[in-house]
């Protein structure tokens, strides 16, 4: 096989129509690198402020509290469910199960709606307590 | 046909593909994965659950078995899968290999220092120094 011959490639990202089990597909990944990077950093500084003593653990609920820190981690909360879903539904395709168009688009667009009611649920608890 | 040149499956998952070795690295991010359903669960049910979330009852919560073992199973697990993903994107984007190894060493040592930052923070609020 000669490999300079000119062969035809495969479809660009470009033409193809996005659907939802594309875009749940690179939010599995962006949703995953936003947990490592910014999630595990939050959940080290959590830890070392309730280590820390009183001082250092007000601090951490003063930005934690702050409409910059409240979207980071209401962010980060969407972030984990999406990651979450996505990511048993993964498990399943990973037996080989699934593939078929209408079950695969179906099952992308639930963690969609699953991660957005598990987020807004998560967050009427944690606000809704009397916090 | 370079990656296709293998007969055999295990010939075809030894040294090749774009990490440069075989399975271990994605059953590992399964094995964590599964992991990280139960804890990750608890974590979150922990949290909602608790009465409020001021330092004394986190000291309270961190400071029982039922708080601090599953907290020390969780920071293990998730900061072994985060390295994982993050080595799988890597490896998807970085195609010099070099620079490829330079942030596969960088991420490791960022994902141990992590690791043991939280760890330590915990043994010192569970051990009763914080």
């Amino acid at each position: 096989m000669s490999s300079t011959r000119e062969r035809p490639l495969s479809p660009h990202l470009t033409i193809w129509k996005w659907g939802p089990h594309m875009l749940v597909s690179i939010l599995h990944r962006v949703t995953g690198a936003a947990l490592t990077v910014a999630g595990l950093a939050l959940l080290a500084w959590w830890l070392a402020a309730i280590a820390g003593g009183d001082q250092a653990y007000a601090d951490f609920v003063n930005l934690a509290g702050h409409p910059v820190g409240l979207t980071v981690f209401v962010g980060l909360t969407w972030a984990f469910w999406q990651h979450f879903f996505s990511g048993l539904r993964h498990i399943v395709l990973d037996t080989g199960a699934g593939y078929e168009l209408k079950i695969n688009r179906f099952w992308a667009v639930m963690t969609l709606a699953g991660s957005l009611l598990a987020t807004a649920a998560t967050w009427f608890f944690l606000l809704g307590v009397g916090r | 046909m370079s990656l296709g040149q293998s007969a055999t499956p295990l010939g075809k998952v030894k040294g090749l593909g774009a990490s440069g070795h075989g399975g271990h690295h994605w059953l590992e991010e399964r094995f964590t994965s599964v992991s990280l359903v139960l804890l990750s669960l608890w974590l979150v049910f922990s949290l909602a659950m608790l009465p409020e979330l001021s330092r004394e009852v986190l000291k309270e919560w961190l400071g029982s078995a039922w708080g601090a073992v599953p907290m020390t199973l969780f920071i293990v697990t998730a900061f072994k899968h985060g390295l994982d993903g993050m080595k799988v994107v890597v490896d998807d984007y970085v195609h010099e290999e070099g620079n490829r190894i330079a942030l596969h060493f960088l991420l490791t040592m960022a994902a141990i220092a992590g690791a043991a930052t939280s760890l330590f923070a915990l043994a010192k609020i569970a051990f009763g120094a914080a």
